[in-house]
């Protein structure tokens, strides 16, 4: 049976989607975002065993060339994320659909759906699929949180358990876009259109750095795209304030926005003809 | 001050009175009233405790094991009294020369006047109606703007003239012009009182309304939500919440409540054999005993129900009070008896834990069942989870995890579940959140939801930081608390109770949620 990394879950999320949510975090991301507020969901672990001379719980050890993480000893201090040279982490739990679903169930009576996030959660496409069906049968939404890398087109399967996508726009052009995250923009901004026009699309996010990347340009490329869906559907645009937090430190030169970018970004945003913009 | 049995009266020599009596007088951190009462309740406590009265009583009571809850030696009102309001908006009062009124302006004045001529065993009354119920014909008739001042004018009279924070109203479940203007009224006002329950039904209770009702809580600790769906069912279609969160019915209303201290019970016995065996039929059978003997002075031997203006006019009814078993402490009584037995569970942790508590509480239910009073309501006593008193050393609030020692949110809300269907006439639990619920308030009124659907009945809650809080069972406001502690008269009666030690652990453990963001 496979089972898929695990980064955590969160048993109350209230930003991932509308409503009380659980939120599953997936290992590993395709992409490589200089922004990155959890770097440490990047890659996969390769037992290189550094992290285990620093954990101050004996939490790590290494058996039979592999790092093995201990829940119960674990503080949750972070010192082994800080210290991986790899951005990646030791305590990462390989865990079937069935067993997250087990995970989730207890908390059915408070949540409305379940959101899978990362890492990027289409690198765990069949999981995800098998989990969804679950939730699904149970009277939960599902929603993925992802960086639109994915030829969702291809995959009906997945997009008809799913109830929409929270997607990624992260620059306005290929070369930003490259530069930003280390891969093309023209699967995300297919995407952007195919699942607006699937009645998909849950939000688009972009996350704002006055300087380093052109806001005002991603914004008006995202409402280029969309303008055929906006006047019927009222698609959510989340504008999210680049924060220093969890940042490695050889990004930490980006500058935070102020009130006041944001709301000029937001007045943008109207004007090009979202509704609802939500900044965080 | 409490003169405890007949023996120490008769020791109480005339001028010991006088000096007792000058000291009250000279109280400076009592209001006029304050000290009014105090001294009302002093010549109240020379009396010895109505006949009928058993000798353990006194022995449990010594022990700290049965409370009276300061209840006095002989009460000459019923102690939880819900008018029937409806019907005095509906017919006007002969006694109050008042005829019904015509328009907003007159129902508000008109309700004003009863509550000056109602009371309880306190001063005030524990019950001002339900609002949207009372009010909603009349407000629809005023322009919204109007309606909210006059709401508003009348909401901030109540909290200058009857400053108790045992005095209650009720909105919902349907959403309601009025119930609207007053979650718009109450943030800005910042009162104590009223105590003001939301009856919740999600099926019946808009979405939009309830996240109102929320949105206000976290801003100014009220309302709090009753599982309206319970109260109709336990209770009567006619219930009202009064008090603290006592589901009582409307016309009717308690006697008396009295409690058991169960953490203090359990600490009287060997083990958990001992305890159902010997102990807990001892204290249950001596505090159903007392309860008849003080209800039945009260009815027999006292004026109210004979002569009062609310009973004469049909405001209230005899025959539709109840008696309440109060208990607090089962929490250290569970987690006691565990470890006399041995083994390390404790209540909210432990599923054995929590079994021997629920066994408990069915224990105790069956002998209230068995019980005939002849004057309570269909002659049954109803259970009550009482929030705690002062002097309740070892005893967390009814059935309430420890402070410090309350699981995750979800579990601690299933934890709720196990315990409130026991109480038809009064449970609850509190859940502050800091700051970021009001970034979802969906997610909240999904928690809310999610609560009743595992079994809670009755929760609240407010915003951890703020300066109106719900402590134990009403409402506080911490920056009246510092004024008391630094010898100032405050207005607000039950300030003073917040000085006791359960009410200071709650403003400074009580366990506070925050959402991942
Ligand atoms: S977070 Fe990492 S370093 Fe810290 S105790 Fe846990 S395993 Fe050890
Ligand atoms: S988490 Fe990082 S440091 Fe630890 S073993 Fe894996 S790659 Fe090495």
């Amino acid at each position: 049976m496979y089972r898929a990394p695990v980064n955590k879950i969160i048993r109350s999320s209230i930003v991932d989607g509308p409503g009380n949510r659980t939120a599953v975090f997936f290992q590993s991301c395709n992409f490589n975002c200089r922004y990155c507020h959890n770097p440490e969901t990047i890659h996969m672990c390769v037992h290189c065993g550094r992290c285990t001379e620093s954990c101050p719980a004996g939490a790590l050890r290494m058996a039979e060339g592999k790092v093995v993480w201990d829940k119960e000893k674990c503080v949750s201090c972070d010192t082994c994320i800080k210290v991986c040279p790899n951005d990646a982490s030791p305590k990462i739990t390989y865990m079937s659909a069935a067993q997250i679903w087990e995970e989730i169930e207890d908390d059915l009576p408070f949540i409305r759906g379940i959101t899978v996030s990362g890492g990027e959660c289409t690198l765990q496409r069949d999981t995800v699929v098998e989990l969804f069906r679950l939730a699904k049968q149970n009277g939960l939404t599902t929603l993925l949180d992802s960086n639109g890398s994915y030829d969702f087109q291809n995959d009906l399967e997945l997009l008809e358990v799913s109830d929409g996508v929270m997607l990624d726009v992260k620059a306005d052009c290929e070369e930003r876009h490259r530069w930003l995250t280390g891969q093309s923009i023209s699967t995300v901004l297919f995407n952007l259109d195919y699942l607006a026009k699937m009645n998909k699309l849950e939000e688009v996010r972009t996350v704002c750095i006055p300087g380093a990347l052109e806001n005002e340009k991603t914004i008006s490329k995202v409402a280029e795209i969309l303008s055929p869906y906006l006047k019927e559907k009222d698609i959510r645009y989340k504008l999210i304030k680049y924060r220093h937090f969890g940042v490695r430190e050889k990004y930490q030169d980006f500058r935070q926005p102020d009130e006041e970018y944001m709301e000029h970004l937001k007045e943008l945003a109207l004007e090009k003809g979202f509704r609802n913009i939500v900044i965080i | 001050m409490i003169v405890l049995n007949r023996e120490e009266t008769s020791v109480s020599t005339n001028e010991e009175m006088k000096q007792e009596i000058r000291k009250i007088m000279k109280d400076k951190k009592l209001t006029y009233w304050q000290r009014t009462d105090a001294l009302a309740r002093y010549a109240e406590d020379l009396l010895d405790y109505p006949e009928g009265t058993p000798e353990e009583f006194y022995e449990l009571t010594e022990s700290r094991e049965i409370s009276d809850l300061h209840e006095g030696h002989g009460p000459w009102s019923a102690r939880y009294i819900l008018p029937d309001y409806e019907k005095f908006l509906k017919e006007g009062s002969s006694f109050l020369r008042l005829d019904p009124p015509k328009d907003l302006f007159e129902a508000l004045n008109c309700l004003l006047i009863f509550y000056h001529n109602a009371h309880a065993l306190d001063r005030f009354p524990v019950f001002l109606g339900r609002f949207d119920v009372l009010l909603e014909d009349f407000v629809k008739k005023e322009k919204r703007e109007d309606a909210g001042k006059m709401l508003g004018w009348f909401l901030t009279s109540i909290d200058r003239t009857m400053s108790d924070s045992f005095v209650q109203a009720n909105i919902g479940p349907e959403a309601s012009v009025t119930g609207e203007l007053i979650l718009e009224l109450l943030p800005k006002l910042q009162n104590i009182t009223p105590n003001l329950s939301l009856r919740y039904d999600p099926d019946i209770t808009p979405d939009d309304f309830a996240k109102k009702a929320l949105d206000c809580a976290l801003r100014c600790a009220n309302p709090a939500f009753a599982y309206d769906r319970f109260y109709k069912e336990r209770v009567g279609e006619d219930y009202g919440i009064a008090s603290c969160y006592n589901g009582l019915l409307i016309g009717g209303g308690a006697f008396t409540l009295t409690r058991l201290r169960l953490g203090t019970i359990s600490e009287h016995c060997k083990d958990s054999r001992d305890f159902f065996e010997n102990r807990l039929p001892l204290c249950v059978d001596t505090q159903l005993k007392f309860m008849d003997a003080k209800i039945n002075s009260i009815v027999n031997d006292r004026a109210f129900f004979e002569s009062d203006w609310m009973v004469k006019e049909g405001f209230v009814h005899p025959d539709r009070f109840v008696g309440l078993f109060g208990l607090v402490g089962l929490c250290e009584c569970v987690n006691n008896l565990m470890a006399k037995d041995g083994k390390s569970g404790r209540m909210g942790h432990d599923p054995e834990a929590d079994r021997l508590g629920v066994k408990i509480l069915e224990a105790i239910e069956k002998s209230v069942n068995e019980h005939y009073c002849p004057y309570s309501y269909k002659h049954r006593f109803v259970m009550h989870s009482q929030v705690g008193a002062d002097d309740d050393e070892g005893n967390s609030a009814g059935t309430r995890i420890a402070y410090g020692d309350e699981p995750e949110l979800y579990e601690h809300l299933k934890n709720c579940g196990l315990y409130h269907r026991f109480f038809p006439s009064g449970v609850g639990d509190i859940f502050p959140f800091d700051e970021t619920a009001f970034r979802n308030l969906d997610a909240l009124l999904d928690i809310f939801k999610g609560g009743f659907k595992v079994g809670v009945k009755y929760m609240s809650t407010y915003l951890g930081s703020g300066d109106l809080i719900r402590v134990t069972g009403y409402l506080m406001k911490r920056s009246e608390v510092e004024k008391l502690k630094n010898g100032e008269a405050v207005a607000n009666d039950s300030a003073a109770l917040v000085l006791g030690k359960s009410p200071e652990r709650h403003m400074n453990e009580k366990k506070v949620r925050s959402f991942d963001v």
